[in-house]
């Protein structure tokens, strides 16, 4: 058996390292496409990283879908022509304030909160949270009890009541089980951003930042710093890993 | 006091057998149900991702409610000594057995993925309530067993020891149980409807009232197949008083539990909606668990022994109950859910996923089956176990 090409690999590294270098200069201003670098991808999942996401309201076009469909192509949602029993990982919602009348939209997703009802709830431990923040579903042991989405504050929660087909192979799902916004964590992972995150930055009104929360350098603990931020429904005080600003 | 005489069911009329192939032609087009479900997906029931739990929860959880409330007589012979209800007490602990399992084959039907119920076994997450549930209802079926042993069993029945700390632990293990079957509601802080420590003695109120009425059918019932008399006066009497504090306490936690809510202002639009606003369910609730399920027995077992004979006052109230007991559980669980989540407080919101809607749900024909069949389950598993073991009380039962 022959030992490793060490150098191939670090020669490997490096070459990606720098490829993620350029696209970041190439694609950013405001944009940062490839933010964490690719030790990201090999790295294991800690408790040091507390993956967040900031979404600025008066950034976010009304009638702007795109981060919807970035998700549903990222991740392989789409409408079946059951409105009710769809699944949607991520949607627009309109609020509008009753007293005045003003109108803004925000996009709403899985909230990855710290202390997530989901996971609490969940009688076989499907409903899990990973070290860094990130909430997910393991569709092997999910029964389809939907207990989750009675316990889940922000309706982030799709079940799947119909067979489904033309998955991607980054986001199984599976009729009878549960499923949400998974801050896309294969790209994550990766060293990458999420679908979302990406298509409002390059064709959006860069509403959304994505990033480490616990990391005082990242762009994201950096702009929860500097300006007045809401988590929703921080009264139930499960310190979501999602902000609004401007809401 | 004078022995005890229990009997098995021998005699079975046309009409028994009528019952049970009714019973067994619902509990096959249940299971048909089932099978359809799972194959086709949830899509051909009324559920959808904003009404999540369906008519199939309303039948389980009324049935596991009733089932540790049907217990009840059993534990008031053991547990507080009233020996009038000793020879009811193996019926009471067969029928709670059934009627546990009438309901839990239906949740456990009504899953995303029946086939992996072994997975929740073997997987447990002891934080959430449902994990809870699963020891304690399995813990419920053994010790019940193990208590109708010990009342059942020619040596050890002789030893008043063994039937009082079993009938304790069966008692203290029921009470627990339904306060876990009612947290399952309490604990959910994200809707408006539950969150409330309330719930608990509220379905333990009510299990009481369903359980009970369900052990006065079923003796109805057998005292006609048996062709004797069951339930003697005295008995009537003792059970429709009972029904009545159990009914009246029923009503007592309903009271708080919208009194409470409507005091406070953030959730006076809730309450609006279940008891005025929400269409079906302000009837269910007035006019199923209020009038139908509340007023109306309760007016027939004051008339008892004056309009009414007090048996047919019995069994009519009995009836009555259940139903409302049924749109009680309607009201709490879809009801419930059909308010929508307050995402954004204090904002007027819509969106693609129904967001600030109220959410509509029609119950389809398989999926009302599969819950009607959880009911026709209990009778039959209460049926077969009548004709093999001597449950049931021989003739009038008798008081030293």
């Amino acid at each position: 058996m022959t030992a490793p090409d060490q150098n191939t690999d670090v020669d490997r590294r490096a070459l990606i390292k720098s490829a993620v270098g350029l696209a970041t200069v190439t694609l950013a201003p405001g944009v940062t496409l490839y933010a964490f670098g690719v030790e990201a991808a090999s790295a294991p999942v800690t408790s040091a990283k507390r993956w967040g996401m900031l979404i600025d309201i008066n950034k976010c076009p009304p009638g702007c879908d795109l981060c919807v469909t970035a998700c549903q192509q990222e991740n392989g949602w789409k409408s079946t022509g059951h409105p009710s029993t769809d699944a949607q990982w991520i949607r627009k919602v309109t609020l509008r304030d009753p007293e005045t009348g003003k109108t803004r939209e925000a996009p709403a997703m899985c909230q990855h909160c710290a202390t997530p009802p989901c996971v609490d709830v969940c009688p076989t431990g499907a409903s899990f949270k990973r070290a860094d923040g990130i909430v997910l579903v393991d569709k092997h042991i999910c029964i389809g009890c939907r207990y989750c989405m009675m316990a889940c504050p922000y309706k982030a929660r799709s079940f799947v009541h119909e067979e489904i087909d033309d998955q991607k192979t980054v986001a199984p799902r599976g009729k009878g089980t549960v499923e949400s916004c998974t801050f896309c964590v294969d790209r994550v992972d990766a060293g990458r951003i999420p679908a979302c995150v990406e298509s409002c930055g390059v064709k959006g009104g860069a509403a959304m930042i994505f990033g480490d929360l616990n990391d005082p350098n990242s762009e994201i603990r950096k702009a929860v710093s500097a300006m007045a931020t809401t988590q929703i429904r921080a009264d139930l005080g499960l310190d979501p890993g999602v902000r609004y600003r401007n809401l | 006091m004078a022995k005890l005489k229990f009997q098995t069911l021998n005699r079975q009329s046309q009409s028994f057998w009528l019952l049970i192939f009714f019973h067994v032609a619902l509990v096959a087009i249940g299971l048909s149900a089932a099978l359809y479900m799972e194959e086709h997906g949830h899509i051909v029931t009324g559920m959808s991702n904003q009404i999540v739990w369906g008519l199939p929860h309303v039948f389980a959880v009324f049935l596991i409610v009733a089932a540790s409330g049907a217990l009840n007589v059993a534990s008031v012979s053991s547990v507080f000594n009233k020996l009038a209800y000793k020879p009811y007490a193996r019926l009471s602990g067969i029928l709670a057995i059934a009627l546990l399992l009438g309901g839990l084959a239906v949740l456990v039907l009504d899953l995303g993925r029946p086939d992996r119920l072994f997975v929740a076994v073997f997987n447990n997450n002891f934080k959430s309530i449902f994990a809870w549930n699963i020891y304690l209802y399995s813990g419920f079926i053994a010790i019940v067993g193990a208590y109708l042993f010990v009342m059942m069993d020619r040596q050890v029945s002789k030893s008043t020891v063994a039937g009082k700390a079993m009938g304790w632990l069966a008692f203290v293990w029921r009470l627990i149980l339904t306060t876990g079957t009612g947290s399952i509601f309490g604990f959910l802080i994200a809707r408006e409807a539950y969150d409330s420590a309330i719930m608990a003695p509220l379905f333990i109120a009510s299990s009481f009232l369903y359980g009970l009425a369900f052990t006065v059918l079923v003796l109805a019932m057998m005292s006609s197949q048996t062709l004797s008399d069951l339930m003697p006066d005295e008995m009537v009497e003792k059970f429709s008083g009972l029904l009545v504090i159990f009914a009246l306490a029923t009503v007592y936690f309903t009271v708080v539990q919208h009194l409470t809510k409507l005091y406070s202002a953030s959730h006076r639009d809730v309450e609006d909606f279940l008891l005025r606003d929400g269409g079906v369910y302000p009837v269910m609730f007035w006019l199923g668990q209020i009038a139908i399920g509340t007023i109306a027995p309760l007016a027939i077992l004051y008339m008892r022994g004056k309009a009414l004979s007090p048996r047919m006052a019995l069994t009519s109230a009995a009836v009555l109950f259940l139903i409302g007991g049924l749109a009680q559980m309607y009201v709490i669980i879809i009801g419930g859910q059909a308010f929508p989540l307050k995402i954004f407080p204090g904002e007027k919101v819509s969106s693609s996923f129904f967001d600030g809607g109220i959410a509509t749900y029609t119950p389809s024909i398989p999926e009302a089956l599969l819950g009607i069949s959880g009911v026709s389950l209990a009778m039959l598993i209460v049926a077969f176990a009548l004709r093999l073991l001597p449950f049931l009380p021989q003739g009038a039962p008798r008081q030293s």
